[in-house]
């Protein structure tokens, strides 16, 4: 029973990555091949504040939220200047750049990284491993919930436009810069809120752990599931993340099951699994229809998910 | 210590064009960035030690690993690149860095996990030169550089395929609706720049005396880098960056001791580059409009 709840944090933490970098790459149509070096830098000041300096988890959240939100602004003013290839050439170079930093720089424990990572207390009590679950799927509400919200305000069907034709949003006054920079610095703090979470669970922060390959594994489950798509997104994390537990096998194989299903989905369907026209979601939508939920959903994210998928039945525009 | 560093420099630079010239011309041609094909150095350097295991002969090694890896090339480019095209250069992108992924789990499953040896001798006298020492390899090395480069501006500048080369960068349909046969330019780029990669995947091993699953990593990256910095579709810019850059890293990991590998080095080199001048150090000539 423990050993499942490890794995389910585990798998929301991914989530909640996954739905991050939904914001730049499927809303924007960013490129970025660098989520988790935003994780990494969530943990690594997690971890480094909580144990050098002694400040509590509930205050390494905001924080984490913030040194990766301004890192993301950093590499939003870059996005700029870029487009697309290069852009994603630009951000692989930052994933090593920033790992090289863990591993080089004093301040971040050089190459054995941060360890002893205190346990979060709440009320007087460490935290145990569901108590890990509760804030992640907390934190995976509060990131869903602001991505559904995004999807229907005036910022994200901005970002939509931009992604779409950039210059004619331009020419309907949407200040794309400002937007553009925005959209990746909330993708990177709601990444780093997860690098809160990851460092006290795991108890140990690595540099390898944040490097290219996890990059792309989060971009994985992203494709995997449907860019641009909330319910893509955790589905991808959910099963892409469960399948090396799932199946013992795989997991030797793991990076070889996603370098293939990335090569494989690109290749025949590039929607994903639940993107907009994807065989099994064009299914799924008139499945949906004929079904309507009677009962008000429960709770959480499961609620947030029938919510979105719902709105995208044929009630939709 | 001057002399060593120029000759490591320009031997590091030239295993650099060796691996980054085939993705420039496959840029040109396609617009695609075809990580993948560091994948076929180390295919390159796994045949490469199987055939010299058995025949001793680094020649036949060589041989047999520049037809293995054109031929996944040729696969590659027919099964995978070709048909997503048109959906634009990201999605090529992170396509061969999927295969490229997947083909470094394959090396592992294959051959192990750990580094095997290579240890061929080649058939090349070990040179001194104003204190510097050039071992046999680096020689080879060397030569194989000068080659590549002459034979590309002579490709390039003097052949049908040159021209054809030329003429498909600069507009494939256009170029195809005045009968060049496009699809055979893209074979044949495909051919040459995955021999290369397994010629350099071979000399790399041979050089550094080991071969591993990820040996293609930092070249994978180094020659995005390199391509970029050389100006994207401009093969002859792609070779005068990848000296630029063989010769910057040894120079500031000898003298300045710089606290960052040297691997980051071209790395924030280039993210400087990108943001200064993100037409690359030279304007493509023959580029896309």
């Amino acid at each position: 029973m423990s050993y499942l709840i490890v794995i389910a944090v585990t798998i929301v933490i991914y989530a909640i990555v996954t739905v991050s970098l939904n914001i730049v790459v499927g809303y924007v149509g960013q490129p970025n091949l660098a989520q988790s070096a935003f994780l990494g830098l969530g943990a690594y000041f997690a971890a480094i504040f909580s144990t050098r300096y002694g400040v509590s988890f509930w205050w390494t959240i905001p924080l984490s939220f913030a040194v990766a939100g301004v890192a993301g602004l950093g590499l939003g003013a870059v996005s700029l200047r870029l487009r697309e290839d290069f852009l994603a050439i630009t951000t692989i170079g930052v994933n090593f750049v920033v790992v090289a930093l863990f591993q080089y720089m004093p301040f971040f424990g050089g190459a054995t990284g941060m360890y002893a990572i205190p346990l979060p207390t709440i009320a007087g009590h460490q935290f145990d491993n569901t108590d890990f679950l509760i804030v992640g799927l907390v934190m995976l509400a509060v990131v869903v919930a602001a991505s559904f919200h995004l999807e229907r305000a005036w910022f994200g069907q901005s970002l939509a436009a931009i992604r779409d034709d950039e210059q004619a949003a331009c020419s309907v006054g949407i200040p794309v810069a400002s937007y553009k920079v925005a959209a990746f610095a909330l993708s990177a703090a709601f990444a780093g809120m997860a690098g809160s979470l990851y460092a006290p669970f795991l108890s140990v922060v690595t540099p390898t752990s944040f490097g290219f390959t996890e990059s792309i594994v989060i971009l994985s489950m992203l494709i995997f599931g449907g860019l641009g798509r909330i319910r893509g997104a955790l589905v991808g994390a959910l099963m892409l993340g469960a399948l090396p537990e799932a199946f013992r096998f795989i997991s030797d194989y793991r990076l070889l099951t996603f370098g293939v299903i990335l090569v494989l989905m690109l290749r025949f369907q590039p929607q994903g699994l639940l993107g907009e026209d994807s065989a099994l979601s064009k299914l799924a939508s008139r499945a949906l229809a004929a079904f309507r939920p009677q009962a008000p959903p429960l709770a959480g994210e499961g609620a947030l998910m029938e919510k979105g998928t719902s709105s995208n039945g044929p009630s939709r525009d | 210590m001057f002399v060593s560093s120029l000759v490591n420099g320009v031997v590091i630079g030239s295993l650099y064009t060796l691996i980054a010239l085939g993705p420039s011309l496959v840029y040109g041609l396609l617009r695609v960035l075809d990580v993948a094909n560091a994948a076929a150095l180390t295919l390159g350097a796994y045949i490469g030690l199987e055939v010299y295991g058995r025949t001793h002969s680094l020649w036949l090694a060589m041989l047999v690993a520049v037809l293995v890896a054109a031929v996944f090339g040729l696969a590659l480019q027919r099964l995978l690149y070709l048909p997503i095209l048109d959906r634009g250069p990201l999605i090529t992108l992170i396509a061969s860095i999927g295969v490229f992924i997947a083909m470094e789990e394959v090396f592992r499953l294959a051959f192990g996990p750990y580094r095997l040896e290579f240890p061929a001798t080649v058939p090349l006298p070990t040179v001194h030169v104003g204190g510097a020492v050039v071992t046999g390899v680096q020689l080879l090395i060397l030569v194989f550089g000068l080659v590549v480069l002459v034979g590309t501006w002579y490709v390039l500048r003097h052949t049908r395929l040159g021209l054809a080369w030329r003429a498909t960068s600069q507009d494939r349909l256009t170029a195809q609706a005045m009968g060049v046969n496009t699809g055979m330019v893209i074979a044949t780029i495909f051919l040459i720049g995955y021999g290369l990669a397994a010629v350099s995947g071979v000399l790399y091993a041979v050089n550094y005396n080991t071969v591993f699953p990820t040996m293609g990593d930092i070249p994978a990256y180094k020659m995005l880098a390199i391509i970029v910095l050389g100006g994207l579709g401009n093969p002859l810019g792609t070779i005068a960056a990848a000296m630029l850059l063989g010769l910057i890293e040894t120079f500031t990991v000898a003298y300045a001791g710089f606290a960052l590998p040297r691997d980051a080095v071209a790395f924030i080199v280039l993210i400087v580059v990108l943001l200064v001048r993100p037409q690359g150090l030279l304007p493509a000539e023959a580029g896309n409009s």
